[in-house]
């Protein structure tokens, strides 16, 4: 109605956990191009690998911590309404699985890139945030389908 | 150089153990190794528990083969920079990982060009003494398939009521 809005580039948290997880997702850094990306990770001497953009660390997390579980959920539920991005991009595994859930809350749209270590099923925390999420990407052709994830390349 | 890496989670002793005994019965002093934090300590080859991520790239750099868990991480990064890698995959079974993925992993990727997998620690054995003639593989791009990156880019643009 009237007034024309300017579009201004969408607001994206590109966040995972340490190790494969954060090297893959530095390898779909084209993708954020033209965008306005905050990188969120679990140690604060990845930021190197990014300089010059925005980075924020939260806790991380895995099955074996209730404890940890708790935190880094905590971390990404704080980040998240501090943030309000307007889309959620991540390669996993428990950070991105809380930032998808939590996304999906504040109305952000989400995508689960599933590691490439997961060759003969999506990752468990890949099949949870599936529900979550809006697009779900596996890296094998061999696991897209059916009502499954979504095939569309690689990160190599 | 050497560089042997168990990744930035958990131990892998069985990886080190092997890697140990080996350079103990060749008398390799050109041995470096990431073990993991709370591992069992080699004795005949020098390490550190954790590195971090620039260090972890000298390493790589200064080595001219990779040697470590099945991991994307480590495969990647020795890719990236040309090093040939031979990997063992951890297992589920010996609780070295949550299940068998890395084995999964490892057989679709082995035959990539500058991938080789070690199955086991006797196979694992037999590859390391013939590491020497791993030579330096072609360097993967730094990115993504561009396919890949556009289907992700286009779905940030993508219009939100589209």
């Amino acid at each position: 109605m009237g007034m024309a809005k300017i579009k201004s580039a969408p607001k994206v948290l590109a966040i995972s956990s340490g190790g494969g997880h954060w090297i893959q997702l530095m390898r779909i850094r084209p993708a954020f191009a033209a965008s306005d990306v905050v990188y969120a990770t679990v140690a604060d001497a990845y930021a190197a690998d990014v300089e010059g953009c925005s980075f924020v660390t939260v806790p991380n997390g895995n099955i074996w911590s209730v404890w940890g579980l708790l935190r880094s959920a905590l971390g990404v539920a704080w980040l998240m309404l501090k943030l309000r991005p307007d889309v959620v991009v991540t390669t996993g595994a428990a950070p991105g699985y809380f930032a998808v859930v939590f996304g999906r809350l504040i109305g952000a749209r989400t995508l689960w890139l599933d590691s490439m270590a997961n060759a003969e099923g999506l990752s468990m925390s890949g099949r949870r945030a599936q529900r979550f999420a809006d697009l779900c990407l596996t890296q094998w052709r061999h696991l897209s389908g059916d009502g499954g994830p979504d095939f569309r390349g690689a990160v190599f | 150089m050497i560089f042997v890496t168990v990744g930035s989670d958990t131990p892998f002793d069985r990886l080190i153990k092997t890697i140990d005994r080996w350079a103990f019965q060749y008398g390799r002093r050109d041995v470096f190794a990431q073990i993991g934090r709370h591992a069992w300590k080699p004795q005949f080859i020098s390490f550190s528990e954790m590195l971090a991520p620039a260090e972890f790239e000298c390493h790589v750099r200064a080595a001219h083969v990779v040697v470590g868990h099945a991991g994307m991480g480590t495969i990647l990064t020795a890719l990236q920079h040309m090093r040939p890698v031979l990997v063992m995959p951890r297992r589920g079974g010996l609780s070295e990982t949550r299940n068998d993925h890395q084995l999964d992993t490892a057989k679709r990727l082995s035959g990539i060009d500058g991938i080789d997998v070690a199955i086991d620690e006797e196979i694992l054995f037999q590859k390391l003494c013939g590491i020497d003639e791993a030579t330096e593989v072609c360097a993967i791009s730094n990115h993504a398939e561009e396919r890949l990156t556009t289907c992700i880019r286009e779905f940030i643009h993508k219009e939100k009521n589209a």
